[in-house]
């Protein structure tokens, strides 16, 4: 999906700007008046695709809503590192709770907007997979059942990186975590487990759902900015690789984001009241391998002796994904 | 003046009404259920304009009533037991976001055993969450305080929790006060938050602070919480240029003139004891009553004050604290610190046990005669915790002391009399 | 609003908190090298006005582009664009079309009447320049912005040199040439025609000339040994080229044949085709892998009708035009080798096009002046063994093309201006170069090359109208804008906008942008994401 009405040949739909396009047709993140809402200063490491994907996100909900925006924020890197006494990172109203709230907050900021009228006022709720998938997911899945009139955007990086990277269930099989340890006959997170939100969020039939990764900005505006414009619950889940949790290098984290939607692990797609819409097609296929080979969290898998079944098995969830959304289109280069 | 014959639960909903909430969240659970279900038909019925939530749990609503109050709405729950502790965690936070929630705790005793009925064990369990913390002597003074804490509660910006005793005062029908729309707002003005999350001056709110100013932080909370003992009694006295009755306030002593002894206690159980202290009065005894309103922030000088002419202070309370004895009791002795007063702690009513007037005048008596230890479960069966205590000693896997106290018992605890 | 202490924080106050403390190594912005520059004997900023071309700013990028190169019409059809080899977009998908879009924007300028940019103030400083063809063409130009007063004297009728005489009119028409030398004369620059120099220092002294640039070019077709009959119709390649321009056509009868293996044997050979020859053949000693002449000349003239004749040589001519071909064979090292087997071919005429020697005969008597296997030597500056006389193009030891010439009269005309003033020119430092592997192709979409219309085949076999036609409008920008700006901020805003940490500045419009080195923290997304390879990682010193 690429929604930059001009093609340009020379970038193409994929950079983030560009200067022979009309400014009402570039990116959030091309303007120089963007919003920051995450403001420099904030104490996320070096190569944070949270902190990467949280501005892209605010900024393009802050556009979308004429900056009247309010947000809730679970506990978790996002909150640690954007709000340690004295100083804040964040440049719109924001209030953090608790780890397993962030719905149920979003929630009552809405009750009090809507009956106080202000009805150009709008309300995201933002958490890392764990307080989205484990810890705050029955106050989710409330909001979402209410169909309270929330953006509920989570950031996944695929485990608890603010306690010291252990196990969510969003971490995928195989990846080596504090409490999935590469250690005894099958190292790593077992198969099988795990919560597959989007599809989740889907099944509660709210009007939109959607996935992302912060390797396609264009993308990912679109459909915060779609949902911007629905009323009613929301789902955004963006794919956040992170450095230090992925045992990755910092320069390496869009690359990541790239790798997982091109080989079709990570699915991006947009539901509208729970029916699949849209997909974002796979541009150049490529091996799981490329993907889990930068990454040290999997690095027990290859070596001297590859784990080729495991990594056979990581495949085939990608080409079931790939069979399941379609994801091998026109045009696809492999 | 127009009375109503209405079950308690009712009036309190008819009074937070009253005080024209915006955001109610409803969990059910007893013994608060039937006010939120009371204002749930006001809204429904368009009567009352604001947002009603069925949220999905305890936690969820204390939590959606921090995000409805950081965004500056007025806001109501209820809860009770369990639910209060499923909600513990969203409860500390709303004291330390300072957000001015009003929360109507109906006590109930905690589980395991499960129980339903009154005993103050949950909002005890609460009582160092940084909330003040009101108890109401009956059912109209329950509907007053929750006027008077929504005006407290924003004043201070902090979050107050009205706890009457579940069952006996939520559940009992009697004639109330429902006073008028135009009384209350007279009385509460419109909420003015202290810090509010708007787009057009936005904040951050809920920082993590580290070990820099986190003790200043704690603090702060602290004297704030203390402002309460000042706005307390004014609020009282401006209740009652506007309602003309007395309500709230920090304590209320009766009859301690003369008194030697003073029966120290909270909530309903306050009336039994006035009428016993009646009797005993008569028959020339000199005993005398201090309820207290304010738990928390706890009254220190006002009770050390109160109790100056005593030389035996009593304090029942229905709940006690595992491992040391009483919670109230505890409470006391630092208000009568260094006064050589003597504090007997009476645990009684636990589960929802019958506190009768027999018992309070045998207990008194025995008190007042130097025979009861510093800690005096009221009624209890002790042939029954012998047996459970010898069997435990004897059988290596004896069960849960609940399963044997009914195996012995072989009745509900509630009907032992 | 009374914001309780510590919880509650002022918005932004994060700015406090200078994150570039953390760094160990930062990103810098730097310029590379394209391979297209770098490739162009002209030395063109190729990429400089495509950047131009992109967004549709035509007259901006001939500006740019005749900074450099006053022909760009010209070299637009006649130069073997370099360039495009080694356009990294070749890996990609296929090299952009630099050099149809370059005649695109010399088009253009002859259709709108663009002129060039006015001369800097008078130098007083009079400069000869001996021949008119690219290279002196190229030295005038520059030579004439810079202030000086430029005199051309060219033996010949006409100005252009081999672009006249050397290029057919179906590669080159000459209405295009006419117009970028008219251009260029437009400066100011005097131009004497059928005026040949004999000997340069009286020229110099005789017309007050402080410099001169000898620019003769090689137009004396070489000859081999080949016995012939006293009949036979053997004629060199050059003359026939340059009879094309005269009033007088060629005779070259029905049955041609051109020997050689090189660009100007295809011109001959396809000239001949034009001028009625049924029959128009190549004879060429070795194979076409090993032929200089460009393969798309070969497969052109091919598609015309072209015979060739591949491992033979000529061994003589008959009175009657019968040519004797023995075969050859490679042998190991890819040599030739002759097998002893013969052939006969009939044929009216035979061209040679076995290359070009160079008339010195200027610079008898000149002192200082070295000359080595014919052609004149030169510094590095551009300057023969005698001081101010400078030489350039086909008469000094180089690779003979137009493009060569024209960056031979720049050069030149640098360095005669920088000894006038008693300096030394220094070019620029040539920057790295932008390999492919420093690029991050993702963010290029697919876009292959745009094909340009060839005129149809039996209209190339019978007429002198232009082969090859010009982009339109439409597929100009399309081909610009394939150009992936490789090792040059294009301003795509990744970097500004891949940056976790908000610490890259956005300048505005042509400013590109900068870091902030307060919060940058330098974990080098900027640089993994830059599409074209315009930022590089140093480490800290610390």
């Amino acid at each position: 999906m690429s929604y930059q009405p001009i093609k340009f040949y020379q970038t193409g739909t994929f950079t983030v700007g560009n200067r022979l396009l009309d400014e009402s047709d570039r990116s959030v993140q091309a303007t120089a008046t963007r919003e920051n809402s995450l403001n420099s200063g904030h104490r996320a490491c070096q190569g944070c695709g949270e902190a990467l994907g949280a501005r892209y996100a605010i900024d393009a909900a802050m556009a979308a809503s004429n900056r009247q925006l309010i947000a809730a924020n679970a506990t978790g890197c996002l909150e640690v590192f954007s709000t340690p006494y004295p100083e804040t990172s964040w440049q719109i109203p924001w209030i953090h709770s608790l780890f397993g709230n962030a719905p149920a907050v979003a929630t009552g900021i809405a009750a009090a907007v809507k009956i106080k009228g202000r009805t150009d006022v709008r309300v995201v709720a933002q958490g890392g997979d764990g307080s989205t998938t484990d810890i705050g997911f029955g106050c989710l899945s409330g909001m979402f059942e209410r169909n309270d009139d929330v953006l509920y955007i989570c950031y996944d990086n695929e485990a608890y990186m603010n306690t010291g990277v252990q196990r969510s269930s969003a971490t995928p099989p195989a990846a080596r975590t504090a409490t999935t340890m590469a250690l005894g006959k099958s190292p790593g997170n077992v198969f099988g487990q795990g919560k597959n939100l989007p599809q989740i969020a889907m099944a509660h039939n709210i009007p939109y759902v959607a996935t992302a990764t912060v390797a396609d900005l264009h993308d990912l505006e679109h459909k915060v900015t779609t949902a911007m414009g629905i009323h009613g619950a929301r789902y955004i889940h963006i794919l956040v690789p992170c450095p230090l949790g992925w045992g990755s290098p910092s320069n390496d984290t869009i690359k990541l984001a790239r790798l997982a939607k091109e080989t079709g692990l990570f699915p991006v797609y947009e539901a509208l009241d729970g029916e699949v819409t849209s997909v974002s097609k796979i541009r150049k296929h490529m091996p799981v391998e490329e993907y889990l080979k930068l990454q040290r969290r999997f690095a027990h898998l290859f070596g001297k002796n590859p784990a080729t079944e495991t990594i056979a098995r990581i495949q085939a969830m990608a080409d079931k994904n790939i069979r399941k959304f379609g994801l091998l289109g026109e045009g696809v280069k492999s | 003046m127009t009375l109503k014959q209405i079950e308690g639960s009712h009036g309190v909903a008819e009074t937070i009404a009253l005080c024209r909430p915006e955001v109610i969240c409803a969990y059910p659970i007893s013994p608060q259920t039937h006010i939120v279900e009371g204002l749930g038909e006001m809204v429904k019925e368009g009567l009352l304009n604001a947002e009603f939530i069925n949220v999905e749990s305890e936690f969820a609503a204390m939590s959606v009533a921090i995000g409805s109050s950081a965004a500056g709405a007025r806001t109501y729950t209820a809860t009770a037991s369990q639910g209060l502790l499923f909600m513990a965690e969203a409860v500390y936070n709303a004291a330390g976001l300072g957000l001015p929630i009003v929360m109507t705790v109906a006590n109930r005793a905690i589980g395991a055993p499960i129980n339903i009925w009154n005993d103050h064990s949950d909002s005890m369990s609460q009582r160092d969450c940084g909330w003040i913390q009101l108890f109401a002597e009956t059912n109209q003074e329950a509907m007053d305080l929750h006027i008077q804490a929504f005006k407290l509660a924003e004043e201070l910006s902090l979050p107050v929790m009205v706890c009457m005793d579940g069952f006996i005062l939520t559940h009992a029908y009697e004639r109330l006060d429902v006073p008028t729309q135009q009384q209350v707002d007279a009385f509460l003005p419109p909420f003015e938050p202290r810090q509010v999350l708007d787009p057009l001056r936005p904040v951050s709110i809920g920082a993590m602070v580290g070990p820099e100013a986190y003790t200043e932080v704690r603090y702060l909370a602290h004297v704030k919480q203390l402002q309460a003992l000042y706005l307390l009694p004014e609020i009282a006295a401006d209740f009652k240029q506007v309602f003309g009755r007395i309500a709230g306030g920090l304590i209320r002593p009766y009859q301690t003139e003369g008194a030697d002894t003073v029966v120290i206690a909270l909530g309903s159980v306050l009336g039994t004891i006035k009428d016993v202290v009646d009797e005993m009065q008569e028959a020339g005894h000199k005993i005398g009553v201090l309820g207290i309103t304010s738990f928390r922030p706890f009254p220190l000088e006002a009770i050390r004050e109160a109790l100056k002419g005593a030389t035996r202070i009593i304090v029942l309370e229905k709940c006690f604290a595992v491992g040391v004895g009483g919670i109230v009791a505890t409470n006391v002795r630092m208000a009568v610190d260094g006064t050589g007063q003597r504090v007997l702690t009476i645990v009684a009513g636990l589960g929802g046990r019958a506190i009768t007037k027999t018992s309070l005048n045998a207990i008194f008596l025995d008190a007042m005669a130097d025979k009861l230890k510093a800690l005096t479960f009221m009624d209890m069966n002790h042939s029954v915790v012998d047996r459970v205590l010898e069997h435990e000693r004897t059988v290596r896997r004896s069960g849960p002391i609940a399963e044997s106290v009914l195996r012995d018992i072989g009745v509900v605890a509630s009907n032992i009399a | 609003m009374n914001k309780p202490f510590a919880i509650t924080l002022d918005v932004g106050s994060s700015l406090a908190n200078l994150t570039g403390s953390w760094r160990t190594s930062r990103p810098v912005y730097l310029d590379r090298l394209p391979p297209c520059n770098n490739a162009c004997p002209a030395g063109e900023n190729i990429q400089g006005w495509l950047f131009h071309a992109e967004s549709g700013d035509y007259q901006a990028a001939w500006r740019e582009l005749v900074k450099n190169n006053p022909l760009p019409a010209v070299m637009g059809r006649v130069c073997y664009h370099p360039c495009e080899s080694s356009c990294n977009r070749g890996q990609f998908d296929a090299a952009v079309g630099i050099n149809s879009v370059e005649r695109f924007l010399g088009d253009e300028a002859i259709k709108m009447g663009w002129k060039f940019d006015a001369p800097l103030p008078a130098t007083g400083k009079k400069i000869l320049i001996v021949g008119a063809g690219p290279s002196g063409l190229s030295a005038a130009y520059h030579l004439a912005r810079l202030g000086h007063q430029v005199t051309i004297c060219d033996a010949g009728p006409y100005a252009g040199g081999m672009m006249r005489f050397g290029i057919p009119k179906y590669r080159l028409p000459r209405e295009i040439l006419d117009a970028e030398i008219q251009r260029i004369l437009d400066l100011g620059v005097t131009l004497k025609l059928n005026t040949k120099i004999d000997n340069i220092l009286d020229s110099m002294k005789s017309g007050g000339f402080d410099a001169t640039f000898l620019a003769v070019g090689a137009h004396i077709g070489k000859r081999t040994y080949i016995p012939a009959g006293a009949a036979a119709k053997v004629m060199d390649a050059v003359s026939v080229l340059r009879s094309m321009e005269g009033e007088e056509l060629p005779m070259l009868g029905r049955r041609v044949v051109v020997y050689g293996g090189g660009n100007t044997a295809l011109d001959v050979a396809r000239t001949a085709k034009r001028l009625g020859a049924t029959e128009a053949m190549i004879v060429y000693r070795r194979t076409r892998e090993k032929m200089p002449a460009h393969d798309f000349e070969v497969e052109e003239a091919l598609q015309e009708g072209i015979l060739i004749k591949w491992l033979s040589t000529i061994k003589n001519v008959s009175d009657q035009g019968s040519i004797t071909i023995e075969k050859m064979q490679l042998d190991e090292k890819g040599f030739p080798q002759a097998t002893g087997e013969f052939e006969t071919l009939e044929s009216d005429s035979l061209v040679l096009a076995l290359g070009q020697d160079v008339d010195l005969s200027l610079l008898n008597d000149v002192p200082g002046m070295e000359i080595k296997d014919g052609v004149v030597q030169v510094s590095p500056n551009m300057m023969t063994g005698h001081p101010g006389i400078f030489a350039g193009g086909d008469m000094v030891p180089s690779e003979r093309t137009v493009t060569v010439g024209v960056g031979h009269g720049k050069k030149a005309a640098r360095h005669i201006d920088a000894w006038l003033k008693g300096e030394n020119y220094v070019a620029a430092p040539k920057h790295e170069l932008a390999a492919y592997e420093k690029l991050n192709p993702w963010y290029y979409t697919d876009a292959p090359k745009t094909v340009l219309p060839m005129l149809d085949e039996l209209r190339r076999q019978s007429t002198f109208e232009e082969v090859l036609g010009g982009l339109d409008e439409s597929n100009a920008l399309f081909e610009a804008r394939r150009c992936m700006s490789c090792g040059n901020c294009f301003e795509c805003d990744n970097c500004y906008g891949v940056c976790p940490d908000n610490a890259v500045i956005k300048l505005g419009y042509g400013k590109r942008f900068k870091f902030n080195y307060d919060y940058c923290k330098g974990c080098g997304i900027c640089v993994s994401e830059c599409p074209c390879g315009a930022i590089k990682m140093e480490l800290e010193q610390i």
